[in-house]
């Protein structure tokens, strides 16, 4: 399938084309090898200022795809595109430009802090990087803001990250994602270690932030529900491929691979007249098997799925 | 229906170098046979040391249990020694924890796991007991019972390896079966499977049940009853529909605006509950919900609620709050 069919608009902020990973794994003691396909082919593209959900289960492959969109992890085919330019064969070095058109935020905050730094070291090490507000009194105003922009007490910035309850660190987190004023944010299962009052937290600063800088949000989650709350499109994948790709409401509404048909009938709802006597669809992972250069067939507008 | 469990007045303390935490603050609940009783709640609410605590599970220091009894099955939990603890952990209640990889022994075959419980607590011969345990994979739904008993944990997938906790924990026909957040690290489609298990086991078994989650989903599907707890109290409790349809406590409330709604689109923002989780070594002082809650009223600081029925609400509904939630959504209401 060829990335155009399913881009928006003309101009895509991130353009996904045929995207591979395959780790090669030695079996025990060295005896054969085998190749463990985790991104097997992929494309997708988001527009400037789109939150894009990828949704799936573990081993799907949806975090490894986050990793790669920033050379975070090395692809072994296919190619990325950032506001036009291929980055794919980008050098390290050349990166750093790019680098700071594009964030992650990590599911576990705390893993992601350095616990021997402050909270507003930390927020400040892209500043100080990336050579921006090199001046030691301009850098505490920039953290200042940043911590006010994410709900953080400005006080705070002294604290180390122990001293933060897991949604405080994720804010965190995002402040330190939105320092360099960042184009496009890979949220990788941001808000699934949270506490559920403090979910709904994090989802309203992460669309403010949106509305009010116009960012992009790659979002990848196994939270059916969150995701149809917060993504104008949604991809599925499914053992490294995306098995459907659409608009929100279609996917919702009108799923039609068996594997998101499934998916979608095991979320439990959270109201009882619905929830009792439901019954999950089955799914036979073994009945379908999809050839390497199977096309993606556009089923509604802009709904794509793997026949 | 009898009650099975009775828990009055479950007082735990943790003494940590940062102070004393205040887990578990006077719980009291009944557990009547065959029910199946929803405990939801965000991390340090008590929901899951409450039932460590009274089965014998919690690292004592720094754990305490500063007062209460636990009785169940006409005998206190609380006074039983370490032997009759074990004799009641896997006998007449069946324990499933969340991670079954740390609750699983990595070096014994899942058989001789199965089948130990069932010659300790039950005197089965060893043929038996490896008879019954192949009986048992195949009611949990593991295909090739007989191989798959030979095998060792690793050799299970994630799934899997939940069913096989629940065959060890079914084995001996408990009374009661625990589960603490068994399907959390489990991908949905999976935890689909294991509660449509579970809903199958305690239909042919009658068990009682106590489902520890945070997921409201989860207990809407599953769940009789359901407890609320928040700040190591039991906040609310009630039929579930009545929960989900009529909460009467403001946390409760919260929880259930703050997720999106299912069904339809709407892009309402999400009600937030906003601040903090309490901090539990700060003596608990009034309600604890009362910094975080919108309609707390000045008593809610001073004084903590009872948990008393609700006003014209369900039978068996019950809430722990000074203020009148109806009336003051009605008025919130009103006033739009």
């Amino acid at each position: 399938m060829t990335a155009p069919a399913i881009a928006q608009g003309p101009a895509p902020l991130l353009a996904v084309e045929n995207l591979k990973r395959h780790y090669v794994t030695r079996g025990f003691l060295g005896r054969g090898s085998y190749t463990v396909k985790a991104v097997d082919g992929i494309s997708f593209a988001i527009a400037r200022g789109e939150t894009f959900g990828l949704v799936g289960e573990s081993g799907s492959g949806k975090s490894t795809t986050g990793r790669l969109v920033l050379r975070l992890e090395e692809p072994s085919a296919g190619r990325v595109r950032f506001d036009g330019a291929d980055i794919t064969a980008l050098p390290q070095s050349a990166l750093k430009p790019v680098r700071r058109r594009m964030q992650i935020v990590f599911q576990d905050p705390y893993a992601a802090l350095n616990p021997r730094m402050t909270v507003g070291d930390f927020v400040a090490e892209p500043l100080i990087v990336h050579g921006l507000a090199p001046a030691r009194s301009e850098r505490e105003d920039r953290v200042a803001a940043l911590f006010r922009k994410v709900g953080l007490d400005p006080r705070f910035a002294g604290r180390y990250p122990h001293q933060f309850s897991g949604g405080q660190r994720q804010r965190v987190g995002i402040a330190r994602a939105i320092a360099l004023e960042p184009d496009l944010i890979v949220a990788d299962e941001p808000i699934t270690a949270l506490d559920v009052s403090i979910q709904a937290q994090i989802v309203n600063l992460f669309q403010d932030l949106q509305e009010e800088h116009g960012l992009a949000y790659l979002f990848i989650a196994h939270d059916l529900s969150m995701v149809r709350y917060l993504c104008r499109r949604v991809a599925v994948m499914w053992r490294g491929r995306i098995v459907e790709l659409g608009p929100t409401d279609a996917i919702f509404e009108d799923a039609r691979h068996p594997y998101t048909r499934s998916l979608l009938s095991s979320v439990p709802i959270p109201d009882p007249d619905q929830e009792r006597g439901r019954q999950p669809l089955p799914f036979d992972p073994d009945a379908l098997r999809h050839a390497p250069d199977q096309p993606m067939v556009e089923v509604g507008a802009g709904h794509f799925v793997l026949a | 229906m009898s009650a099975l469990l009775d828990v009055r007045g479950l007082r735990v303390r943790f003494d940590t170098p940062g102070g004393t935490v205040h887990a578990v603050n006077d719980v009291s609940y009944t557990l009547a046979d065959g029910e199946t009783l929803g405990v939801v709640g965000e991390s340090g609410s008590g929901k899951s040391v409450h039932v460590l605590a009274m089965l014998g599970l919690i690292p004592r220091p720094p754990g305490r249990i500063e007062a209460g009894e636990v009785i169940f099955a006409g005998r206190d939990l609380l006074r039983l020694s370490e032997a009759e603890l074990r004799d009641v952990r896997g006998g007449e209640i069946g324990i499933i924890f969340q991670d079954p990889m740390t609750a699983l022994n990595p070096v014994l075959t899942v058989g001789r796991q199965i089948a130990e419980p069932l010659m300790r607590h039950r005197g089965l011969s060893r043929a038996r007991a490896w008879a019954r345990a192949a009986e048992l994979l195949e009611l949990v739904g593991i295909a090739d019972p007989g191989r798959r008993l030979a095998q060792y944990p690793h050799q299970f997938s994630g799934g899997m390896r939940q069913r096989v906790m629940i065959a060890i924990a079914i084995a001996c026909d408990p009374k009661l079966l625990i589960a603490d957040e068994p399907t959390t690290a489990l991908d949905v489609t999976v935890q689909a499977q294991i509660l449509r298990l579970v809903r199958d086991l305690k239909a042919r078994m009658g068990m009682s049940v106590i489902w520890i989650t945070h997921d409201m989903g989860v207990v809407a599907g599953i769940a009789d009853a359901v407890q609320v707890m928040y700040g190591g109290r039991i906040v609310e409790r009630g039929p579930v529909r009545a929960i989900f349809k009529d909460p009467r406590n403001a946390y409760t409330w919260g929880l259930l605006r703050a997720l999106p709604d299912h069904g339809r689109r709407s892009h309402r923002r999400l009600h937030q509950i906003e601040g903090q989780p309490p901090d539990l070594t700060l003596p608990p002082e009034g309600d604890p919900f009362a910094p975080r809650n919108p309609f707390a009223t000045p008593r809610c600081f001073t004084e903590t609620p009872p948990l008393v029925p609700a006003a014209d609400a369900a039978p068996g509904h019950l809430v722990a709050a000074w203020y009148d939630l109806p009336r003051l959504l009605a008025e919130r209401e009103g006033a739009r």
